[in-house]
């Protein structure tokens, strides 16, 4: 066993973990479905945002042009990043030359997939984690879980140990959700206070207008923004949409799929920079990192529409169970699933297209309608392309397929399976389920015996 | 459990004929529907060599309905494993080669006691294997929205649970279909299942692939099908029932694990065979 079964297996073990991430995953469930059941035109919104984003992958090249036309009119300075590597060294190099050591962040799935806060810190620079659940993850050196809320895999009272360990001022701290976030609160803010940068991520770009939009629900984001004197923001290329307008679609879908809210409590929109309000220098990374190579595929480019939302994440079945540390990437669940194999290359990542059962309840909850087991199943063929004909199962595969094709090659096949009564234990199925008995008579045997 | 006629003897051959064929008349004349359908059966591979006793409630229901079943003997597997585990080349041979099958069979309707491979063969076909297919229902659907009967007058004493598989509820959108035709079962206490449209874990090769989730989820399901104190838990895909199934043996939970055609199939005057 090796990959997302092997890393899965471990995260079964861990009772606490199984716990957490199902006790939050359920109520979030609850809650989103209940949001989502109020809007009479919930399916007509799905269908908009998918066309939407569908628009803005197929004219890609056009809009991040018109992007980058339109943040530098208003003042910004657009840059291009193939890979992570090279996002990171740009973001450093704005550090530098602005002679920063400490930034501040506000939760960016993009710069979790750089690394930018290690890439940061060996050019001596501090990166601060700002939105709770990240700065939980970043205090107790894990990695983030979820998408949305990257620490779903604690509980209070792991979170009451953390900051008492971490954090000064925390002697008398009780596991109260009010007084924990009252000490993040005191940290934080010292740090709003300090640093002279700032770095965010997008949830949207509008091409036509140049605007940069992040939703958040702490208001760490909108100090991120508006309170450092220099604001870099790394965007993944699929971030992109076409018109100002397009934004009211999303804005219905996003905060009831992801929090189950009903409105985003706090969404900070900003053009490039404005003299005397807000940061006086503006960067924009557009990162590619293995998007283009995802975009050249038909079926897996619907993976590029994703919001970010983590619905799927919430109603998969096996992310409840194993949480997000078994895909062993920022990109965790069902999305992942599809997303991973894609950025990275699916050679790197052949378990993971593998790591659902195809129930479809993905795609049944996703606001952008990405068809998730299709994907999954068109990464498998993928796979199966890139393993060869002589690979153990694909011989077994064969074999079947030649079983199937003709009716004389089924019933030999057929009988030889009834040989297989006095088989008990099936590798991989009987370690926890009983095999059903094979009948002595198939049903075309009982057919042509009564009909014929 | 035996009808027993007035003298305490089991009854007649005729009379049992007499009493069934009068019950379907009415129920079906009730419902207005009386045209003699020619009814394919799609068995399905794996009920063919594993649960052939679907595949006889399949058609004792039909025909007790008054309907004909043909069975195109040249039909083997329709490729859904092939297809769901990445082997689409292997799939789209056999999707040929059912679609061929079927063509020439002069039926009214095609049926199949599987949900998982009527969904592949109407949604994975056209869409990703280019190959059109014949129209097929899953049995529910049959019943329900072709044949116009609710009520088959089927007779199951028993404590039930219905696990709604996902491939009926997501691909196929059977939604409470099989629920309408069991509550019209007389003599049966059906129990909602908590929990229902959670996956049962079993997900074809997944449940292989990865077999510790899928225990994991299996385990869950478990608890909400004794939870409920059913005898008797059904689907409409014996794959996930073999699985659940396999699993509650496995315990020597004592619940039992059946199709749904085998309880529409089930009367007063016959037992399962
Ligand atoms: S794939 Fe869909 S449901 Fe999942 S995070 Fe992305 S937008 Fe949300």
């Amino acid at each position: 066993m090796k990959g997302f079964p092997k890393a899965a297996a471990k995260a079964l073990r861990d009772t606490q973990l199984r716990h957490n991430i199902g006790h939050a995953t359920r109520t979030i469930r609850e809650k989103r479905e209940h949001v989502v059941g109020e809007l009479p035109d919930w399916q007509e919104l799905r269908a908009a945002g998918a066309a939407i984003k569908d628009d803005a992958l197929l004219r890609l090249d056009e809009l991040l042009i018109e992007l980058e036309e339109r943040v530098t009119a208003a003042g910004g300075t657009v840059h291009w990043a193939r890979d992570a590597a090279e996002a990171n060294r740009i973001v450093g190099d704005v550090a530098q030359a602005h002679g920063v050591d400490e930034v501040v962040k506000v939760k960016s799935i993009a710069t979790e997939e750089t690394r930018l806060n290690d890439a940061l810190a060996a050019r001596g620079i501090r990166a601060w984690e700002t939105d709770l659940a990240e700065l939980i993850v970043q205090l107790s050196h894990d990695s983030p879980s979820h998408i949305l809320v990257p620490a779903i895999h604690k509980n209070r009272a792991e979170i009451r140990e953390l900051f008492m360990r971490e954090l000064d001022g925390t002697e008398e701290l009780s596991d109260d959700p009010g007084e924990l976030a009252e000490a993040a609160r005191r940290h934080l803010r010292r740090r709003f206070l300090d640093a002279k940068m700032g770095v965010s991520g997008a949830n949207f770009a509008v091409a036509e207008t140049g605007t940069i939009a992040v939703f958040e629900s702490e208001g760490n984001g909108r100090m991120c923004t508006t309170l450092p004197e220099t604001l870099v923001t790394v965007m993944g290329i699929e971030k992109v949409i076409p018109r100002w307008q397009d934004l009211e679609v999303f804005l219905q879908l996003l905060p009831r799929s992801s929090t189950a809210e009903r409105m985003n409590p706090y969404t900070s929109l900003w053009t490039g920079v404005h003299a005397g309000d807000g940061p006086q220098e503006f960067h924009l990374v557009l990162l590619d990192n293995g998007r283009t190579r995802a975009l050249a595929d038909g079926i897996g480019r619907q993976a590029l529409r994703c919001i970010r939302c983590s619905a799927c994440l919430n109603v998969c079945p096996v992310y409840e169970r194993v949480g997000g540390h078994a895909y062993e990437s920022v990109y965790p669940g069902p999305i992942g699933a599809i997303l991973t194999p894609q950025l990275e290359g699916i050679e790197k990542r052949p378990s993971l297209p593998y790591a659902s059962s195809l129930c479809g309840a993905c795609y049944e909850a996703c606001p952008v309608k990405i068809d998730i087991p299709t994907v999954l199943v068109e990464l498998r063929r993928q796979v199966v392309e890139s393993d060869g004909a002589l690979d153990p199962e694909h011989v077994a595969m064969a074999a079947a397929a030649k079983a199937f094709s003709t009716r004389r090659a089924y019933e030999r096949a057929q009988r030889l399976a009834k040989l297989g009564r006095f088989v008990k234990w099936i590798p991989g199925w009987s370690s926890s389920r009983d095999a059903p008995e094979i009948p002595g008579q198939t049903f075309r045997e009982w057919w042509r015996e009564t009909r014929s | 459990m035996l009808s027993r006629n007035g003298s305490g003897e089991a009854p007649t051959t005729a009379q049992v004929r007499i009493a069934s064929t009068f019950r379907i008349v009415s129920s079906t004349a009730a419902q207005g529907n009386v045209r003699r359908l020619r009814v394919a059966l799609f068995i399905t591979c794996f009920n063919d060599t594993l649960f052939p006793q679907t595949g006889r409630a399949v058609v004792r229901l039909l025909e007790r309905l008054g309907h004909e079943v043909v069975f195109p003997e040249e039909q083997t597997c329709c490729g859904q494993m092939h297809f769901n585990t990445g082997y689409a080349r292997e799939a789209r041979g056999l999707a040929e080669r059912f679609a061929r099958v079927f063509a020439e069979v002069h039926a009214d309707a095609i049926v199949s006691p599987s949900a998982s491979c009527a969904a592949l063969v109407r949604d994975a076909y056209p869409k990703w294997l280019g190959v059109e297919p014949p129209r097929v229902f899953e049995l529910s659907e049959l019943l329900i929205d072709e044949l116009g009967v609710v009520d088959v007058g089927a007779y199951f004493p028993h404590r039930v649970t219905y696990h709604p598989t996902c491939h009926s509820l997501r691909l196929l959108d059977v939604g409470d279909r099989p629920l309408k035709l069991l509550r019209a079962v007389r003599g049966i206490d059906l129990v909602e299942l908590p929990e229902a449209a959670e996956c049962c874990g079993f997900g074809g090769t997944f449940a292989v692939k990865n077999k510790d989730v899928s225990t994991a989820m299996l385990a869950d399901k478990m608890r909400a099908v004794l939870d409920t104190g059913a005898e008797i838990v059904t689907a409409g895909d014996n794959s996930c029932l073999m699985h659940i199934g396999g699993g509650l043996s496995r315990q020597r939970a004592g619940v039992k694990p059946m199709h749904l055609a085998e309880i529409l199939a089930h009367t007063e005057e016959e037992l399962p065979r």
